[in-house]
């Protein structure tokens, strides 16, 4: 308790409150820029963390980071451009609601979820980090590569495309995984002699590429859409307490699921979203609806990916381990500070822990308001000519990729991914089952190779260890469900048939 | 008017050619008279980009102009490391060099080696250590030793980075010190030090050899022991850590280090002015302070002392790449 209020006060510092609604702002508005990313927000952030106080720098990065995840979804639900590759999951049904005239309540879900999610994971973090962190811990690659199978057999379930097309689309994307030398063997792969691609192909210029830069060469092509109906634009938060009551299950498995994915490292906000989205998606009793604007899978998703945010924080904050890009940053920030990693965070430093959890809270709460005043200055972009907005984009999505390396061969990628991702779209193949491949694609790899050279070869433990052969066991009811139903759908049509051959 | 346009178009020329002459001359005795651009080949927030950061705001302090750190990342560090040896060389873009560059040309992945830079001062060395799960039953290294030698070739493992990253040098090295063969304990690549400390924690691994302060987090935690030390000295925040010479009595040191240098031919007064600032800032208490706090390593080389560490480092790394089957250059 005495840790609590000494951790408040930290919090109530001026210089602090400054940092969290500057942060706010900053990250509100570049997660809404199409082509600026959380990542790119995180890490333009690490040298004016220099001059501020410990508890100060730490708060930038939670604020703006969480901010800057929630307002992804804007440019995702307006102009069905992710801002966030945590977006991605979930952005053609996001924009398939704004297309249906209900951009205000598709943009409340993402803010009201998002913050809810954000709340959730916060407490979690509060109340079972040491137990969180045991369930991190006890992951080793074997675990790893059926978490990532798991979370590659998402590409056929968020699809609406036909199945056969998502794999083949989440193949390139494995391909795509494949260039560089970060792979088990060290060495370099497809990257044809530019030492530009040694180290792989990143997720961001691919996303802000297939996403941002095909949806504007589209923009070229196709004649302006029949504008939205002019009408006064409806309150945000109205219905979302009817979506909450409604989707009570929903929420608290979005949470679960993005708490627990959030935990283990390498895995993030991203990977979340994706499996919620499949999840809510598997179980749903409307499943026919999912893809064309329906707020179910919304609820879920958005909230895993926020409660991810928070509990990706655990194994930074016990282990000094990433849970994601961002958090890699923070560490970083964190141990400049002198808020050394480790479990000593916890018992010496307890006073700065609970200020992390406040801020964690606070930044989630005042995401409501800020989040609404962001969604109503952004929602103009539907009225703004299409003229002006779609350069604007293109100029966003260069700077953005640009920003995060200084490379310009950052700048190059994204165009061709833009032009990939065109043809792609153009021939019905989803972009992002594509970018999952890209996602999950060295994890899959990586994991299985170090595992089958730590057991010699032997497949054995993929199935032995107690949590590997869960996961293994999902994977395989996941993959041999749809055969299952496909053997049952026949065995029942033969009955029938004969009677009806009778007739 | 022909030869007066051509004695005007001398005239110019050779105005034009005594001004390009003296300005140098004028940017050299005032140096640094605009922002350095100070290239970091790692990205934001990682330990390279800290280090330098706060070398670069001493600099700053020292010499009156920003030191702005610039990251270009890409290629495994070849991107940035490329961008500081391509520079012009007239002091207003130096950056940081790392391990990296003494080992990126043996494998065949840039014609750049350390030959093509400037160096100015090295200014942190972390040597690799031995890190065992906190249930492991070797307590110390000579155990550890012990069951390595008395292993079958390839039955235990160990971890720390990618396939023939610096700590997997650090290993072979080690093996190869102790009589063994370099690949004698199976090297398990990651994708860094981080997951290579968390699979050693879940169980999967017998060993890792990163740095020590890579593990940092993990031994605070009471998940690991730091078994060992392969630098020269014991470490100043974990003084109870042996190093191999004391302890194994073997001479083999590796470790990651980190270093000031600007592209070849860079002018005399840079070097000069650089050399006495980097000086000052590495000895003043921020530094100290700073590199303690995160338990960096600290090891000084002016710039004969990093020229010939490059060397060496260089030599030594080359060889332990072609022993374990690594180099293709």
């Amino acid at each position: 308790m005495q840790n609590l209020i000494e951790g408040a006060a930290l919090v109530a510092a001026p210089d602090v409150l400054v940092a969290i609604l500057a942060s706010a702002i900053y990250g509100l508005v570049i997660g809404a820029l199409p082509g600026l990313t959380a990542t790119m927000a995180t890490a333009l952030l690490v040298p004016v963390t220099f001059y501020l106080s410990p508890i100060a720098a730490v708060a930038t990065i939670i604020t703006a980071s969480a901010m800057a995840i929630f307002s992804g979804d804007i440019p995702g639900c307006l102009l069905r451009i992710p801002g966030t590759p945590a977006s991605a999951a979930y952005t053609d049904e996001a924009y398939a609601m704004t297309r249906k005239g209900q951009a205000e309540t598709a943009l409340g879900i993402c803010l009201w979820f998002s913050a809810l999610g954000g709340i959730f994971g916060t407490l979690a973090l509060m109340v079972v980090a040491p137990a969180l962190a045991e369930i991190a811990l006890s992951f080793s690659t074997f675990e790893y590569f059926w978490m990532a199978l798991l979370g590659l057999m998402c590409a056929t379930l968020v699809a609406r495309s036909s199945p056969v097309k998502a794999i083949a689309a989440m193949l390139i994307g494995l391909l795509i995984a494949c260039i560089g030398m970060e792979n088990p063997a060290g060495t370099p792969r497809f990257t044809f002699g530019l030492s530009d691609l040694l180290g792989g192909v990143e997720v961001i210029p691919a996303l802000v590429g297939v996403f941002a830069v095909a949806q504007v060469m589209r923009a070229l092509l196709m004649p302006e859409p029949p504008p939205l109906p002019r009408r006064r634009f409806g309150s945000i938060l109205a219905g979302q307490w009817g979506l909450t009551r409604r989707y009570p299950k929903q929420l608290m498995r979005g949470n679960t699921i993005g708490v627990i994915v959030g935990v283990l490292p390498g895995a993030g906000a991203d990977m979340a979203a994706w499996i919620s989205y499949a999840t809510s998606k598997k179980f749903s009793k409307e499943q026919a609806k999912y893809g064309t604007g329906h707020p179910e899978g919304l609820v879920e998703s958005g909230a895993a990916n926020n409660s991810a945010v928070a509990s990706s924080w655990v194994p930074a904050l016990l282990f000094g381990i990433p849970g994601d890009t961002i958090t890699a940053i923070a560490i970083g920030v964190l141990y400049m500070k002198g808020l050394n990693p480790g479990p000593t965070l916890f018992t010496e430093n307890a006073s700065s822990m609970y200020a992390l959890y406040l801020i964690f809270i606070l930044a989630n709460i005042i995401m409501i308001p800020f989040g609404i005043m962001m969604i109503r200055t952004s929602t103009l972009v539907l009225r703004a000519p299409r003229a002006a907005v779609m350069p604007v984009i293109l100029l966003l999505c260069a700077v953005g990729a640009y920003a995060i390396g200084n490379n310009p061969f950052a700048v190059l990628l994204v165009a061709l991914f833009g032009c990939l991702g065109f043809v792609m779209e153009r021939n019905g193949y989803p972009v992002a089952a594509m970018v999952l491949g890209i996602v999950m694609g060295s994890m899959v790899e990586q994991s299985f190779v170090s595992s089958l050279i730590k057991s010699d070869g032997s497949l054995l433990p993929f199935v032995e260890r107690p949590i590997s052969g869960l996961l293994a066991a999902l994977t395989f009811t996941a993959l041999l469900w749809p055969v299952g139903v496909w053997v049952v759908q026949r065995l029942r049509g033969r009955r029938l048939r004969p009677s009806g051959a009778a007739e | 008017m022909q030869t007066l346009s051509r004695r005007t178009l001398f005239g110019a020329a050779a105005g034009l050619g005594a001004a390009s002459l003296a300005r140098p001359a004028l940017a050299q005795a005032r140096w640094p008279a605009r922002p350095v651009t100070m290239i970091c080949p790692w990205a934001a927030g990682g330990g390279t980009d800290a280090v330098l950061r706060i070398i670069a705001a001493g600099l700053e302090r020292e010499l009156g102009q920003p030191f702005n750190v610039v990251n270009r990342t890409g290629g495994n560090g070849v991107v940035g490391h490329a961008a500081i040896a391509s520079a012009q060389p007239d002091g207003y873009t130096l950056g940081m060099l790392t391990s990296e560059i003494c080992m990126l040309h043996w494998q065949g992945l840039t014609q750049i080696t350390y030959r093509d830079y400037t160096p100015l001062a090295l200014v942190n060395f972390d040597p690799a250590g031995v890190q065992v799960n906190a249930n492991s039953p070797w307590q110390t290294i000579q155990q550890c030793a012990d069951a390595i030698k008395a292993s079958r070739p390839g039955q235990l493992k160990a971890s720390g980075t990618g396939q023939g990253g610096i700590w997997h040098l650090a290993l072979g090295g080690w093996l190869v010190a102790m009589g063994l063969r370099p690949d004698h304990v199976r090297w398990v690549p990651s994708t860094g030090a981080a997951p290579a400390m968390q699979d050693l924690a879940a169980g999967g691994l017998d060993l890792t050899t990163n740095s020590v302060v890579e593990a940092r987090a993990m031994l605070d935690a009471g998940r690991a022991r730091s078994l060992v030390v392969m630098g020269p000295q014991r470490l100043a925040v974990w003084p109870d850590i042996p190093t191999l010479k004391e302890s194994l009595n073997l001479d083999w040191t590796a470790g990651a280090w980190r270093g000031i240098a600007g592209p070849r031919n860079l002018p005399q007064e840079v070097q000069d002015a650089m050399s006495g600032a980097l000086k000052r800032v590495y000895e003043g208490n921020e530094y100290k302070e700073f590199m303690n706090a995160r338990g960096f390593g600290l090891l000084w080389g002016d710039a004969q002392g990093f020229a010939r560490h490059l060397e060496e480092q260089d030599r030594s790394l080359g060889e332990a790449m072609r022993a374990a089957g690594l180099a293709r250059a």
